[in-house]
């Protein structure tokens, strides 16, 4: 007999669905209603079932239509999954609250229920991504979470985003076409589409040796589609533009966390489809090692040649995500934590940071280029300090979550001993190119100018959800930096209920 | 190997039109033969999945009169299952993609993403 907190996961995923759904038919101030109730439900429920999770300290495997194994399709969880879903529910809320004003703004009239809408369904496929325990469950939510993601970045006003998403829309297909072929070619060797089927038949076939060819193809191929799809080094062309542009709360959750999603599926298949053994051998991580640290110091210094705050804050987003491949690509179990915790950590950070750059464009007409941002700081202290909170935590300054990811990378580094002189040189000139872009950002944007004598703390007018979710957002990476220890044994103990 | 080629005809017909596919997508300049490119690759995965589920001799797993409904008499339904679901993911993303063709063509006056993304470079940077 199932407890009433193990149903709270598919709940949460129905329940964010049929709102969407439901957003369609509504005038646009009762779908923001409805998607953030949902919101706040997902959230109220993620936490009990992660309390659920620790209480009993065991994984949860839920029937979907009361069929055995072989047959149905499953959700599976355990601290891991509950913790990033409740993380996630709240960092979508809190980038919803905080750009609600430019939504209204930026999106026509007749489409602002669609919006609500696209980032419902765009919940939903996420955390389907992070609970599904089949492979093509998996590869349908990955569509949906593209097509959704792409309709955000388009509904924004004008023609500016068209060629953004056009780019971002080849790429995706180009990612969801190598992962559907893997999907296709394991069920071919395997018979199976869930997981822990596809790890015994696998299993079997690396114990025999058959098959070792595909096998490594199969792990490439899920490695580079995830990979595009997260906008890993060499195939990121497509981020600072759909990032760039979109509106800022839609910015906020696509570099938040739908990146996320795809790095937490490839982290599921690793584990669950493959096991760690066949990982190791087949020396994917090197190579994921090596792309992460590419992205942490090219990602960077790319940032430092951009005119245009929202775009370098995406470039930014791109040194980030070096990071957690650069976590993974370690290769232990800390590793894998600290990369974990770079997920957490910059889904709270990086919308906290787009979702201020809107603040700015509010005082500064719109202009998102440095050149018309000068003294905008000045126009909204607030912002201002929620920025310099978000750049500072962003560069590593101990106390800020970003410290904690860095020093729990660099740990785990020192475990392995081959990769601890690259880890350690990558961290610290990437700690050195993050400030090279942030603190001139920040003179930019405090720069006293003509119109800016007088400093506004806050502008006339408040926008009361920005102002409350900038305060959670600030509150939440503090906690990142303080209890990171607390998280870090948190993960741990996710993952040794993971594989 | 060359052999192998041979005798496994439809997956080797599979891959190389997924080639072929992936390729448009990614290189062809052209928004609707990018498009067409989408739909080959899709295509060609189905084709895959098709020839996989199929078992010489054996029919498609319906029972009628005078039929007996044994699994030994069918082939494998899952493959014809997932390409239906494939088809429904690709045929929304065309729907998608071509919404898009329309609206670029209205903004920019041409189908050519080179001259397109030039337009746009121009754009910004006026402002």
């Amino acid at each position: 007999m199932l407890s009433l907190e193990q149903n709270f996961p598919f709940v949460c995923i129905i329940l964010s669905m049929a709102t969407g759904i439901l957003c369609a038919a509504l005038k646009p101030k009762k779908a923001m209603v409805v998607c953030i109730a949902n919101l706040v439900i997902n959230f109220i429920l993620s936490l009990l079932a992660l309390r659920y999770c620790i209480k009993v300290g065991d994984f949860t495997v839920y029937w979907m239509g009361h069929f055995p194994a072989p047959f149905g399709n499953e959700i599976r969880f355990g601290i891991l999954e509950t913790l990033l879903a409740t993380g996630f529910s709240l960092v979508m809320l809190l980038s919803i609250l905080g750009g609600l004003k430019h939504v209204f703004h930026d999106v026509d009239e007749s489409k602002q229920n669609y919006y609500f809408l696209m980032q419902n369904l765009l919940f939903a496929s996420i955390l389907a991504l992070i609970y599904t325990n089949d492979l093509f469950t998996a590869y349908v939510f990955v569509e949906i979470n593209t097509l959704t993601s792409c309709s955000i970045v388009m509904l924004k006003k004008g023609r500016e985003t068209l060629v953004a998403t056009t780019r971002y829309l080849i790429m995706s297909l180009l990612g969801s076409g190598l992962f559907l072929i893997g999907i296709s070619i394991l069920y071919d060797i395997t018979g199976h589409l869930l997981m822990p089927q596809i790890k015994e038949s696998v299993e079997a076939l690396a114990a025999t040796g058959a098959y070792k060819f595909p096998l490594e193809m199969i792990i490439c191929l899920f490695s580079i589609g995830m990979g595009v799809k997260s906008a890993l080094y060499p195939f990121h062309s497509w981020l600072p533009d759909a990032h760039g542009s979109a509106t800022s709360s839609a910015s906020a959750v696509l570099s938040g966390l739908v990146l996320k999603g795809y790095i937490i599926l490839l982290i599921k298949m690793f584990y669950r489809v493959f096991g760690l053994e066949i990982i190791y051998s087949s020396r994917v991580l090197d190579i994921l090692f090596v792309l992460g640290i590419l992205a942490m110091t090219i990602g960077s210094i790319k940032a430092i040649s951009e005119r245009d705050l929202k775009r370098m804050i995406a470039y930014s987003s791109v040194a980030q995500i070096g990071y957690i491949y650069l976590g993974i690509g370690i290769g232990n179990e800390l590793g894998m934590a600290a990369a974990l915790l770079q997920v957490l950590v910059h889904a709270f950070t990086k919308p906290m940071l787009f979702n201020t750059a809107g603040a700015f464009m509010d005082v500064a007409d719109g202009k998102k280029k440095f050149k018309y941002l000068a003294g905008a700081a000045r126009k909204n202290m607030f912002a201002g300090i929620v920025f310099a909170i978000g750049a500072l935590s962003m560069i590593g300054i101990p106390l800020f979550a970003g410290f904690s990811v860095k020093y729990y990378l660099g740990l785990s580094a020192l475990e392995n001993a081959p990769r601890v002189v690259l880890s350690i040189i990558a961290l610290i000139i990437s700690t050195v190119l993050n400030a090279i872009y942030y603190i001139p950002a920040l003179m930019v944007l405090f720069r006293k100018t003509e119109d800016t004598e007088k400093v506004v703390f806050i502008p006339k007018n408040p926008d009361i959800p920005y102002i409350i979710s900038s305060i959670v957002f600030v509150i939440a990476n503090f906690v990142f930096g303080k209890f990171a220890s607390y998280f870090i044994d948190l993960i741990i103990k996710g993952l040794g209920m993971f594989a | 190997m060359v052999q192998g080629l041979f005798t496994n005809y439809y997956e080797t017909t599979a891959m190389i039109v997924f080639g072929i596919g992936f390729a448009t997508l990614l290189l062809n300049k052209n928004i609707i033969k990018k498009i067409i490119g989408f739909n080959f690759m899709d295509t060609a995965i189905y084709l895959f999945l098709a020839s996989k589920g199929y078992i010489t001799g054996r029919l498609a797993p319906i029972s009628f009169e005078g039929m007996n409904p044994t699994f030994e008499n069918y082939i494998n339904p899952i493959p014809a299952g997932l390409v239906l679901t494939g088809i429904v993911v690709s045929v929304s993303f065309s729907a998608f993609f071509l919404a898009l063709a329309i609206r670029l063509y209205k903004a920019y006056n041409t189908l050519d993403l080179n001259e397109i993304i030039r337009l746009k470079n121009m754009e910004a940077e006026e402002e």
